[in-house]
């Protein structure tokens, strides 16, 4: 079973100070959402208002109509997965995974076979006899999501479960966590600062900034369309560049210095303003016929790409370049390039970077 | 944790309100008699400020304030002196049989200390076994009674205290910290007072509070090597308990002003430590070298000297033990005899010496859990509130402890029995310390494991007794040992509350030293000290060679 989650002008406050204030969200049945930010953001304060851990001042919380402002964690059914995983260090991975049934009333041997069904599913039935502190980082992480699972949860919820394992385990589990909750077809909120593990894992992100969600969407649509600047800055890496945007006949263009470059997909009512145009590093191609000309600064060999730091004429800041390596030779710093955007993956915000010009 | 969480009558709101009736009752309401009693006149039932006028104004009182002061200053002074430099050469040098001299160290702390009085008697007094050898080869040494006596046997059972304190604190300081020094030649004695001295001070601190607050408030010490050298806790006996000047009224008022005293000391260690304190964390401990010649010599001297000296009075004692005596004296030759006439006076002091603490440390490890779960996990105006409380009798002296005891539920009004209680003084003596350790050991888990639990559906008492508790146990367990080697060790509220069904090991040991039963005396310390090296032992399997605090 699983349960679609609704909020409603959820508030929260520590003493004075708000956190979050006036929060709209709803999250579909059987989806995985993730709530995206960096640190302090309020999004592991929102998950753990969802599970219960944290009061809530103001607004409703609903799975499915179900209002559950005002139940005790422990009869929500949720499932939770701690960063630190929170295994009991006292009982053994089998006793771990079976706390939360022996806490309903089951028959011992209805626990015993579900316990194992769970252990069999994260491929950690041979270690159930184990005590936690005889496991690796990943093996705990595993028998922490068995026990969140095996309780048949309405939701799962996971607050950074990753956070704690080095960079390759990060990747391994990523698609374990993934595969399991497809399996299982349960709603599952996810809490990470971590865009790309974001990108990889959901079905869709929120991301938030100080206690605001600043946009909602798949990870295509927050990558390319980015609905402010700061979701544009904090979703993969991008070039800001303070500039002007021109209505020439109808069709809109930036400033580089002397030269104009065309942009795409602007609506026919937007005025001539300054902007920030937000270009990431593979927009820019090398291109002979190019009108944009820069000059190499230094550059980057990462193997699949080369990075270069490009300083194109009429603009102050240094831009970045990515191309992928060729068997030739690298650029050579000083040399001048001539440059070609993809014009209808530019985006372009108003310059107080609050919101998109760009419509699809 | 935010300050997140209000009130709320659950099962952890009732066990607050509780434990808080429990404090006014067994505290608040004990100690507003005392000071009830200092200021009202017996006669006219009238506020008065008489007691305290007598007791300032009059020099054969109020000099006492000034020898504990001067007796609690430079024992701690002297503990400091030696005990942290003990503690730095045991951490950065090889010193050989060290694990040996720490155990006995250990024990010289753990032993009450008026049976090392009694001890340097034996030994330095009059008729001392080292004063008369070196009255035979024609040397008069300084007389042991009085202040220096105090000194002498509070110095030798106190340093151990600030030895263990700087020894948990150096484990903490990292090896690169000195390495860096000396890169930057930084070496020897200047790299102990320009690096080392700063890192322990907040540890040195507590530990000279701690000091300074069992040096004034110890009853049985100069009680029995002062001769005449007053005290604060010793005024406060004689005026309580003497049938023939006994005056409540005066020993309320010389109580309310040790309760006063005692308390400013408090707070201003705590000043002086919040702004010092910082947080260490050892990865790579200091590693101990093999000093060289001249260096290595000194280093071994001055640890066994000091070692040896705090560890004679009880290796005397049970040495005693075996020796014949005639009467009151010890004579040639040596048996069990001491024993036997020990055993057969004790008729039920072993078993109250089993059962008291015992039932004490029950309540004491029961209680101070629960409180310290309340402090750690629900804080709150009213549980921070408790936790203020329940250091309370930290700064209060034994005696004056005992005193608001007998005061408060001796008259017709409240009645509780003797075993009760002592028990419960014996409780709330204890508590604050067994409540520290217990909040030290909760911070460590995290709070998401109780959340895990309680996500599961598992109720918050169930999640208390079958996560948080496990996970405390070990801690709290050789936390329970420590406590109870104090609690068997315990005098100054003992002397005052105990009765003939209610006598206690020390309270015999103390009787048979004022009444000359040095052989019997000596058998029954020595049980006491076997008493405590066994449960130190246990301890140290327990906590597996885990730092000891106190």
């Amino acid at each position: 079973m699983s349960v679609e989650i609704k909020i409603v002008k959820a508030l929260k406050k520590y003493g004075d100070n708000t956190v979050i204030s006036n929060l709209d969200l709803e999250i579909k049945k059987g989806e995985f959402f993730t709530l995206l930010g960096p640190s302090g953001c309020g999004k592991t304060t929102l998950l753990r208002m969802i599970a219960g851990f944290n009061s809530i001042e103001g607004g409703d919380f609903y799975f499915n109509d179900k209002r559950i402002n005002d139940m005790d964690p422990g009869v929500r059914n949720i499932g939770m997965v701690f960063q630190n995983y929170a295994i009991f260090p006292h009982l053994s991975v089998n006793d771990n995974v079976a706390f939360g049934l022996t806490n309903r009333k089951i028959e011992k041997k209805e626990i015993a076979s579900r316990t194992d069904e769970f252990l069999k599913l994260m491929q950690i039935d041979e270690f159930k006899d184990r005590m936690p502190e005889r496991l690796s980082g990943g093996q705990q992480q595993r028998v922490a999501l068995a026990r969140a699972l095996v309780i048949k949860p309405d939701v799962l919820l996971m607050d950074e479960p990753l956070s704690n394992l080095d960079a390759k385990l990060r990747v391994e589990m990523r698609s374990v966590i993934k595969d399991i909750q497809h399996k299982v077809g349960i709603t599952c909120v996810y809490v990470t600062h971590d865009q790309e593990e974001a990108m990889a894992i959901s079905d869709r992100i929120a991301v938030m900034n100080k206690g605001v969600i600043q946009q909602i969407g798949t990870p295509k649509d927050l990558y390319q369309r980015p609905s402010n600047l700061f979701v544009a800055t904090f979703i993969g890496y991008t070039n800001t560049i303070n500039t002007k945007l021109k209505n020439k006949n109808n069709k809109f263009y930036i400033e580089f210095g002397d030269i104009d470059v065309e942009v795409a997909n602007i609506a026919n009512d937007v005025k001539e303003q300054d902007v920030i145009a937000s270009i990431r590093p593979e927009e820019f191609y090398l291109d002979e016929d190019g009108l944009v000309k820069g000059k190499i600064i230094s550059s980057v060999f990462l193997g699949l790409n080369t990075h270069y730091e490009v300083k194109l004429d009429g603009v102050e800041n240094t831009i970045e370049l990515v191309q992928e390596s060729s068997i030739d030779n690298i650029i050579p710093n000083d040399s001048i390039v001539k440059l070609s955007i993809k014009k209808e993956k530019i985006n372009i915000f108003s310059i107080d970077g609050l919101s998109n010009l760009v419509r699809d | 944790m935010k300050n997140n969480h209000k009130f709320k009558l659950d099962i952890w709101g009732i066990i607050t309100l509780l434990v808080v009736v429990g404090y006014i009752l067994f505290l608040i309401f004990p100690l507003a008699m005392v000071l009830y009693q200092a200021v009202i006149d017996k006669n006219t039932g009238e506020f008065t400020l008489a007691y305290f006028s007598k007791f300032f104004s009059e020099k054969y009182y109020s000099s006492t304030l000034f020898n504990s002061f001067k007796v609690g200053g430079l024992t701690t002074i002297l503990s400091i002196m030696i005990g942290a430099p003990l503690a730095y050469f045991f951490t950065m040098f090889k010193i050989k049989g060290k694990k040996f001299l720490q155990i006995l160290i250990i024990i010289a702390s753990m032993s009450a200390p008026f049976i090392g009085a009694y001890s340097w008697i034996l030994l330095l007094g009059r008729n001392g076994v080292i004063t008369n050898f070196f009255k035979g080869i024609g040397i008069a040494l300084p007389n042991i009674y009085g202040f220096i006596g105090i000194l002498l046997v509070l110095t030798c059972q106190l340093y151990p205290l600030i030895f263990l304190y700087v020894n948990g604190a150096l484990k903490n300081v990292d090896n690169s910290l000195i390495e860096a020094s000396q890169s930057m030649n930084v070496q020897g004695v200047k790299l102990f007072f320009k690096v080392i001295v700063p890192l322990i001070m907040p540890t040195v601190l507590a530990g000279g509070l701690l000091v300074f607050m069992r040096a004034i408030s110890d009853f049985g010490t100069p009680m029995l090597i002062g001769e005449g050298y007053r005290t604060f806790p010793v005024l406060i006996f004689n005026q309580f308990m003497s049938e023939v000047s006994g005056d409540d009224g005066f020993a309320s008022a010389i109580a309310i002003v040790a309760i006063v005293v005692t308390g400013i000391i408090f707070l201003l260690q705590k000043y002086a430590s919040n702004r010092f304190s910082f947080t260490m964390n050892a990865l790579h401990p200091i590693e101990e070298k093999q000093l060289k010649g001249f260096k290595n010599i000194i280093v071994h001297v001055f640890s066994y000297l000091v070692v040896g000296i705090a560890i004679l009075p009880q290796v005397y004692v049970i040495y005693t033990s075996f020796i014949n005596t005639k009467g009151l004296l010890f004579v040639e030759g040596y048996s069990l005899n001491s024993y036997k006439q020990a055993f057969s006076r004790m008729s039920n002091t072993i078993v109250n010496t089993f059962l008291i603490p015992g039932v004490s440390l029950v309540i004491i490890v029961l209680v101070a859990v629960l409180i310290a779960y309340l402090v750690v996990r629900r804080k709150n105006t009213l549980t921070n509130s408790v936790d203020v409380l329940s250091m309370v009798p930290y700064i209060i002296p034994g005696s004056v402890m005992g005193i608001a005891f007998k005061i408060a539920f001796n008259s017709n009004t409240i009645a509780i029995g003797g075993f009760a209680l002592m028990v419960i003084a014996l409780v709330l003596r204890r508590i604050p310390y067994t409540i520290r350790s217990s909040v030290a050991i909760l911070q460590q888990i995290p709070m998401s494991i109780e959340e895990a639990s309680i996500s599961l559906g598992a109720s918050k008492m169930k999640t208390f007794f079958k996560v948080t508790m496990p996970m405390m146990a070990s801690g709290i367990i050789s936390g329970a040992i420590l406590s109870w080697i104090t609690l068997i060790s315990e005098l100054s509220t003992a002397i005052i509350l105990y009765t003939g069904k209610t006598r206690t090991l020390t309270v015999a040991i103390y009787t048979e030293v004022l009444r000359g039963n040095y052989g019997i005396a000596a058998a029954l310390s020595t049980i006491l000290t076997v008493m405590t090296v066994i449960s130190l032992l246990i301890f140290m399997k327990v906590s597996k060679g885990d730092g000891l605090s106190l």
